[in-house]
């Protein structure tokens, strides 16, 4: 019991978890004292801040070799549904963007592990998105999809993301790490880059300058222990790179996934996503910024994670399919009028900030209006 | 702001009442754990680790209703194409039908005012219900209907509903009392009773040794200062006569409604406010009740850290909510509602309408 109390004193005054008390808190400390806690340290990282930013999200494929079984977006090779963006399609998609979405601050991609083709590809992909929006930053590429290039490529991770820096890549988004234990992994998503080879690439990047986000896919087959110790992993690599920007948390959706099939997985609840938020926050006291993805919350559970620690909403995102595929219902598409709104309601000031996390000034945006 | 929260903090911890002052600075914050902690604390203070939940079967009489509330989705014309009315006959089919559920012990009954129905009629359903079901615990009849049936019978208020008990009626619930304002009522729902004559109707009920709920419908019109003066009139009203049971929250669900195209649907945040928010006003009610039909289960949950209590029933059968829209499933199975309370951490305890716990999981 004193180690109850103890763990509630370092939470409240903002002092570095062991794993054994981020546990004890977890389990027994009630919703709210989570949420005041993480409250009080999300203001010490980004005050009354909450943050949102403009992107197009683009998916250049959906064929993957590695089928994993968490997964309800990838379909096999040879499968009528899949399809691969081409070079064109891309282009028309940005440039759709560049009219539709005025002061657009961030093109974002990710994809299927798509066999057949070549990593030049990506360069080139990259470097389209370049050509038409050369002020727009690209948050491309998970480590997982990096650690494919370097195979597909034959070449060093270390030189695939220098050879995509090279072209025009900003950041890397965060997704992939799923949990960080090969144990885990073996049965979620068997074949795919290794807990070891996530977090290389993601350590290489940082090396390299490139920041990148961090995150998780809980509500599985994890225990909670591996799903805490995912985040002591994340905490130490910080220490050593300090390179995540933000951490992202994805509820898993059991919907349409080999995975839930199986294990007969039930879809997690608003309490249960909204405990996670704020013992993360608690947790991860060296990452900045905690990202509550809208589109697979709901705007509702989105807007309350705000009371529980989280202070960025992400964007206004199109054709975001990954997360439909897994029957996420919130719509794909959102206004800044609205982030804002939310925000406001909250009691936070709403920033618009690009990929980086530098405020865009909104005056600048409406000259491209 | 934070100093108003501190003595608001202060207040609730060492158990006093607080002002109308107190509601307006708490809706200002936008600390909205904190609320729902202090809310949280006066819930645990007042009502337990219980939360209540029952197996119950709604019926609806009928949606023929001369009320033509501009917030209301179910009442409609005699001639619109929707327009139903159960027959007696289907009213005990469909109960002897949900009785099959040993469990089933509670129905509550709402409607339409029925521009033909004669108030005997009321009475006689109540009457062969409870005849037929001896068992079954019987809640029905909204303030709003009573004043209908004393209008249509010539009776009093007193009259109607001791005739009412003596047919089986046994606790009334809470719907009708929208926002206790007759500058709003004029605007929202003018043919149907006033603030003094729904809360006439509720005095009487308590005197005669009833119990009833009572209810507050936000997020249309209403400002801020009116939903905490109508969480006041309610908490005189207890004050006096000790009779309310339970308070429930009902959002406004503009879809299918003729505010439709002005009003959009108030946020979750401000329903989990207004949650903690009664909580700490009501200081004198028991059960605070997060209606899983309104909010969906997961907000329900949710609510039950904010401040409730009770998450309602089984809810076979519904339809008023249903028909604005709501996208909660149309019924839930006593289990998906246990298990919901458990991950709470707090402890399932079955009762009927008089809150007397049948069993705790
Ligand atoms: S999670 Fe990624 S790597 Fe795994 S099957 Fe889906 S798209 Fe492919
Ligand atoms: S709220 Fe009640 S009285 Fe008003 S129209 Fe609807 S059913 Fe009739």
């Amino acid at each position: 019991m004193n180690e109850f109390l103890n763990a509630q004193q370092k939470a409240r005054a903002g002092r570095r978890l062991s794993f054994d008390e981020a546990l004890l808190l977890y389990e027994k400390a009630p919703i709210l004292f989570l949420a005041e806690w993480a409250r009080a340290a999300k203001k010490r990282h980004s005050k009354n801040e909450v943050y949102y930013n403009i992107n197009r999200h683009i998916n250049l494929s959906n064929t993957c070799t590695a089928n994993c079984p968490l997964c309800a977006f990838s379909v096999e090779e040879g499968d009528k549904n899949g399809y691969i963006l081409s070079l064109a399609n891309v282009a028309d998609i940005v440039r759709k963007a560049a009219r539709e979405v005025p002061g657009i601050t961030e093109i974002h991609i990710v994809s299927s592990l798509c066999p057949n083709v070549e990593f030049s590809y990506y360069i080139d992909v990259v470097k389209t998105v370049k050509s038409i929006l050369p002020q727009v930053n690209i948050q491309a590429f998970t480590p997982v999809e990096i650690v494919h290039f370097a195979k597909i490529s034959g070449l060093s991770i270390k030189k695939v993301l220098q050879l995509l820096i090279e072209a025009g890549l900003s950041a890397l988004p965060g997704g992939g790490a799923e949990i960080l234990d090969d144990a885990v992994r073996k049965i979620i998503c068997p074949d795919k880059a290794t807990s070891a080879e996530w977090i290389d690439v993601v350590r290489t990047a940082h090396l390299l300058k490139i920041p990148t986000n961090a995150s998780i896919l809980y509500g599985h087959i994890e225990t909670i222990e591996q799903r805490l110790q995912h985040l002591f992993t994340l905490r130490d690599i910080q220490d050593e790179t300090g390179g995540f920007n933000a951490f992202i948390p994805f509820p898993f959706y059991p919907h349409n996934t080999k995975l839930a099939q199986k294990y007969k997985i039930k879809p997690l609840t608003a309490w249960e996503n909204l405990k996670f938020i704020a013992i993360a926050r608690l947790i991860l006291d060296n990452i900045a910024h905690l990202k509550s993805f809208w589109i697979m919350l709901s705007e509702e559970i989105a807007q309350l994670s705000l009371a529980f620690g989280a202070d960025d909403l992400d964007g206004t995102v199109g054709e975001e399919k990954i997360i439909h595929a897994a029957g996420a219902k919130a719509g794909s598409l959102m206004t800044r009028t609205r982030l804002s709104e939310m925000i406001t309601q909250a009691g936070y000031i709403p920033v618009e900030r690009d990929s980086l996390y530098h405020s865009v000034d909104n005056f600048q945006n409406q000259k491209h209006l | 702001m934070n100093n108003a929260l501190d003595m608001i903090e202060a207040k609730v911890l060492s158990g006093q009442r607080l002002t109308r002052e107190d509601g307006i600075a708490l809706y200002d914050s936008n600390d909205l754990a904190r609320i729902g902690y202090l809310a949280d604390t006066v819930r645990r203070r007042i009502s337990g680790d219980y939360v209540y939940y029952d197996v119950n079967l709604h019926i609806n009489l009928t949606n023929v209703c001369i009320g033509q509330c501009k917030f209301c989705a179910f009442g409609c014309k005699a001639t619109s194409d929707r327009a139903y009315s159960l027959t007696k006959q289907s009213v005990l089919d469909r109960i002897a039908k949900a009785a099959s559920d040993p469990d089933m012990k509670n129905l509550h009954i709402v409607s339409g005012l029925h521009p033909d129905w004669p108030y005997e009629y009321y009475l006689d359903i109540i009457k062969t219900i409870k005849h037929t079901f001896p068992d079954m615990h019987l809640k029905g009849f909204t303030g709003v209907e009573i004043m209908h049936f004393v209008k249509i019978s010539g009776k009093s208020i007193r009259e109607v509903l001791s005739e009412l008990m003596e047919a089986g009626l046994e606790t009334m619930p809470g719907g009708g009392a929208e926002i206790l304002d007759d500058d709003l009522r004029k605007k929202l729902c003018p043919n149907k009773a006033t603030s003094a004559e729904w809360l006439e109707v509720a005095r009487t009920a308590h005197k005669l040794g009833m119990k009833t709920n009572a209810s507050m419908l936000y997020g249309h019109i209403e400002t801020v200062e009116q939903r905490i003066d109508h969480l006041l009139t309610l908490r005189n009203l207890q004050d006096e006569t000790g009779g309310l049971q339970t308070f429930i929250c009902f959002p406004f669900e503009p879809k299918n409604t003729q505010l439709e195209s002005c009003i959009i649907r108030t946020s979750v945040w401000d329903d989990l406010k207004t949650m903690a928010i009664s909580r700490l006003i009501l200081d004198n009610v028991h059960n605070i009740k997060a209606y899983w039909v309104m909010l969906t289960l997961p907000i329900a949950m949710l609510a039950l850290g904010f401040g409730a209590n009770d998450i309602d029933g089984t809810v076979g059968g519904e339809k008023i909510m249903h028909a604005a829209g709501v996208s909660s499933q149309k019924s839930l199975t006593k289990n998906s509602l246990i298990a919901a309370i458990k991950e709470a951490g707090r402890i399932p305890a079955e009762c009927d309408c008089n809150f007397n716990v049948v069993r705790t999981f």
